[in-house]
């Protein structure tokens, strides 16, 4: 079945419904999305080039309600500040579906020069702002079908900006908060402007509880001015039922540092997709991914890193562990172009299968145009070192004791790349919950929603 | 510094040798495709019927196919009806010994550096010549029989040993398999066939050597190598064609199959003519090699040191299908000018306790396209199985590109896959240090690059390291010093 009918039928016979609940910035980018969608004719399926593992067609293909009308769905704001990783280092900020809810605390707080906001507002009260760099990050034409669908829906979502030279002196923490009682598709969009020398560290959560199966289409762009330092975390604790379709486009200019880490500890089919364009010179760029899965969860991650200036620097790890009949899969591509001059790009995919059933499928990539070049990628899938496990249980440590000290112990590299103040201590707690089997929400959320 | 006359070395000759046309008659039928062709071809050689029918379902299923793209390759649009599928060197039939052979035809490989004339056949190796579709002479048969080894063009095998022919031809490469493999299957000529009776160990290397002659034609030949129970062979490959501006097909299929603890080395140096320095002419390399390892503790090792072909297509493959099966894969691809390779291999874990290890070696230079590509994949019911990647570029000159495309599936638990991949120009440190000691940059970068492909070149038979070392001087001569 073409799942993408149903979303071209749905946006044509209600273009007026999407248009009118949104701002003309937004609307103006889906005539042409809906082109290329049209043009394309199909969402991308599993064994298509980049997507050995994951077929994006069968996550739309569910009769997925859209809320093109904006309905008020209630969303517990409360468990923004129960679950999860919440730190007191932050600004919070709350996403209820994709209308973002701004909270007291931050609005308050927020220093001058950093502006956080609802998109759809944004567009209507700085037209010219958010008009310069909307879809412009994302639409280099990589992002494909997906990015395209997302555009054509995408009413609202957050607006993060940061001023010429401004250091934002803390962490923005956005919680996205999934909650329906039908069955519906998350259209979200997130644009990160970071102007010339600015800083800012952002953590992205993504939550659900609910049983009910939602999507999530999540387009993130991020453009990163010269000399700007920007830290993403973006982490998912969802559910089994939950599917998520997420993209990043990221485009650093000169001298401008990245830092994106993408973290899923629970989910149920998740497809990430990094897509970073060095357009300057001495561009620096980290981009870790950790994933842990069990039960029938499947992690796909897709990264894309190109190297177009001189004298830029990247350097990319992910790492995996799987359980149960979970599946993952990694595919990574380095590019350096041609007359992109002493470049250095690294790349590890490293990953550990815990179970006969859980399946592994990696294919980093080099393509290398220019001779003045370092650049190395490393993949490895086995298990945990019998050597290792025997050490600890001689010293009286119960094997799955020592197991589960050991694939902490492997994910602890990304956990402390994170460099968001307070951050790596709550996700190394939280990466041990998970391992150990437990519920990841604090006793006070368990009890409140009877678990 | 070095870049510079990196670059300058680049741009200077060719000086391809054996690019030379030999002024033979030529038996060769129109150009053109169809089952008449095919028919024809068969006739020709005269096959059995069922050979006969081999070729038309090939054929048939050939027509429903498209040329595959996904390569990082630019092909031009290749006109197969524009191909000659048969040329044969118009000769006496074909003799038992050198004396009877067209003169010609020995002076030829003579000239290649294959001597068929008895008293000039090296000691060591017996080989089997290939004009464009005919073998020409197959050396040293009757001291192989003797030990009961059958080395023979497989147009003899069809006639002398049709069961043997008839179990394994197909078996491990189906004409179902890819594009190039059903044309091949179609229309394929001469090619050599080895069978290797239980438990005995081939005295002496085995060869085969493919020249390319006549003009407007392509090579379709066929190699099927068995190894029975506790067998050993070493397989060398060897080829070249002459200097044209059209570009000319070589489609190959080779299939091996490995029994209980059996062993085969295969090893290759690809010299096909690579066109001149703007692409103009050349050979386009498009081969499907295959090895079931089939028995318990087999092993198949594939070393290939390719320097020829304006393209390059080609995935030497194990399929480890015995417990305790070994695959191993040792390639040097050396591309410059405007030469495109998108080459590596696939080892296919089926076996339990199954071990393989590839190790891969790219050289770019001039305007030339350098491609790794290689699957690791882990059946389910595989336990206990290890592979070992690595494969490095070098690029020489800033025009070039050297990509990496590696497939790791792993679908075991118990398994461990390592895979590691490096891409970087030559040290300056190197240079450097070379250059200080007296050693010009040119012949420092052959000292470095040698140095670099060592590790490939040291697994080649003792006759064909030689030979692939020069070959590799030789080919970097115009590019690097």
């Amino acid at each position: 079945m073409n799942a993408l009918d149903q979303y071209i039928e749905l946006y044509t016979g209600n273009a007026a419904t999407v248009d009118s609940n949104s701002s003309g910035i937004l609307n103006d980018a889906r005539p042409q999305a809906l082109e290329l969608l049209k043009e394309l004719g199909r969402l991308p399926e599993k064994g298509d080039e980049g997507y050995e593992k994951i077929s994006v067609n069968d996550m739309f293909s569910p009769d997925y309600g859209v809320n093109i009308a904006r309905v008020n769905i209630p969303v517990d704001l409360a468990d923004v500040f129960h679950c999860g990783v919440t730190t007191a280092s932050t600004w919070l900020g709350a996403v209820a579906n994709d209308k973002f809810v701004p909270t007291q605390s931050l609005m308050r707080n927020l220093p001058e020069g950093v502006t956080v906001m609802s998109l759809a507002k944004a567009a209507e009260e700085k037209p010219e702002l958010v008009g310069k760099y909307y879809n412009r990050v994302a639409s280099a034409g990589r992002g494909g079908a997906t990015l395209a669908l997302n555009t054509l829906f995408a009413q609202d979502g957050v607006f993060i900006h940061v001023s010429c030279g401004v250091k934002a002196s803390k962490a923005m923490q956005i919680v996205n908060l999934l909650a329906s009682p039908v069955p519906m598709m998350v259209v979200r969009r997130v644009l990160v402007v970071a102007e010339e020398d600015s800083e800012i560290s952002i953590l992205l959560c993504d939550h659900s509880r609910g049983e009910v199966g939602c999507l999530v289409s999540q387009v993130v762009e991020v453009y990163a001015g010269r000399g700007s330092r920007v830290n993403i975390c973006d982490m998912e604790e969802s559910s089994e039922a939950t599917s998520r379709m997420s993209q990043l486009f990221a485009e650093q200019h000169e001298g401008a540092e990245l830092k994106i880490s993408g973290m899923t500890l629970l989910n149920g089919t998740t497809r990430n997709e990094f897509y970073i364009g060095h357009k300057g010179d001495r561009a620096v760029t980290r981009l870790d991914g950790m994933a842990i899965g069990n039960g029938r969860q499947h992690i796909d991650n897709f990264s894309a890193l190109e190297h177009r200036g001189d004298h830029g620097h990247s350097n990319q790890l992910f790492k995996y562990v799987l359980d149960g009949h979970a599946s993952g899969a990694f595919e990574g591509c380095i590019t350096v172009d041609n007359g992109a001059r002493f470049n250095e790009a690294y790349q590890s995919n490293r990953n550990i299968l815990a179970s006969c059933d859980a399946r592994m499928h990696a294919k980093p990539q080099l393509l290398i145009y220019n001779d003045d070049v370092k650049c190395s990628h490393g993949a490895t899938t086995g298990q945990l070192d019998q050597n290792a496990l025997f050490y600890m249980r001689q010293r009286g440590i119960p094997l799955t004791e020592a197991r589960m000290m050991l694939m902490q112990a492997f994910m602890m590299d990304v956990i402390e790349n994170v460099g968001i103040e307070g951050l790596s201590e709550r996700l190394r707690h939280l990466v041990e919950k998970r391992f150990r089997g437990e519920d990841m929400m604090c006793a006070e959320c368990s009890a409140r929603h009877g678990v | 510094m070095g870049n510079e006359i990196i670059d300058d070395v680049a741009r200077e000759g060719d000086d391809y040798k054996y690019g030379f046309v030999t002024d033979i008659d030529t038996d060769i039928i129109p150009v053109g495709l169809s089952e008449d062709v095919v028919r024809l071809i068969s006739a020709k050689k005269q096959e059995p019927e069922w050979l006969l029918e081999f070729r038309l379902k090939a054929f048939r299923y050939w027509q429903t196919l498209e040329m595959p793209r996904w390569a990082h390759l630019n092909i031009p649009e290749i006109d197969f009806q524009a191909i000659s599928y048969y040329a044969a060197p118009r000769t006496r039939s074909k003799s038992k010994t050198a004396d009877e052979v067209d003169p010609e035809l020995l002076e030829t490989f003579d000239k290649l550096g294959i001597p068929l004339a008895e008293r000039n056949q090296l000691a060591g190796m017996a080989v089997d010549a290939v004009m464009d579709s005919v073998s020409v002479k197959t050396t040293h048969r009757e001291k192989l029989a003797s030990m009961g080894v059958i080395f023979c063009s497989i147009s003899e095998a069809v006639k002398d040993y049709p069961d043997l022919v008839k179990k394994y031809l197909g078996s491990v490469v189906s004409y179902r398999d890819n594009f190039f493999a059903a044309l091949n299957s179609a229309v394929f000529s001469d090619g050599s066939f080895v069978y290797i009776p239980k438990g005995v160990r081939c005295p002496m290397e085995l060869s085969t050597y493919f020249r390319i002659n006549a003009m407007g034609t392509g090579q379709f030949e066929r190699t099927l190598i068995v190894a029975d129970d506790d067998a050993y062979v070493s397989y060398l490959e060897g080829c070249t064609a002459p200097m044209r501006d059209e570009n000319q097909l070589h489609a190959a299929i080779v299939e091996i199959v490995a029994e209980d603890r059996a062993e085969v080395k295969y090893s290759t140096v690809q010299n096909w003519y690579a066109g001149d320095r703007d692409g103009r002419g050349g050979v386009y390399n498009f081969v499907t090699k295959r090895g079931l390892c089939r028995g318990v503790k087999s092993k198949l090792s594939w070393t290939q040191v390719e320097t020829g072909s304006a393209i390059t297509w080609k995935y030497p493959s194990c399929i480890l299908a015995g417990d305790g099966s070994v695959g191993e894969f040792y390639s040097v691809a050396v591309t410059r000018n405007r030469q495109q390779a998108d080459t590596g291999t696939k080892m296919i874990h089926v076996g339990s306790d199954t071990r393989s290890t590839i190790v891969s070696k790219g050289i770019s230079a001039g305007y030339s396209e350098n491609s790794y590509r290689g699957l690791v994949k882990v059946a389910p019911n595989a336990r206990g199985c290890r592979n070992y990647t690595q494969c490095d570029s070098l690029l020489l000159g800033s025009h070039c590109g050297a990509h990496t495309f590696p497939y790791i599936d792993v679908m075991n638990d118990t398994a461990i896959v390592e895979h590691e991949a490096t891409t970087s120009k030559i040290s300056e440190e190197q240079l450097f240090y070379c250059n200080q000691r007296g050693i010009p940059t040119e012949e420092a970068v052959g000292l470095i690059v040698n140095g670099y492909a060592k590790e490939v070149m040291n697994k080649l038979p003792m006759e064909f390291a030689v030979e692939a070392q020069r070959l590799l001087s030789v080919t970097l001569e115009g590019s690097v010093g």
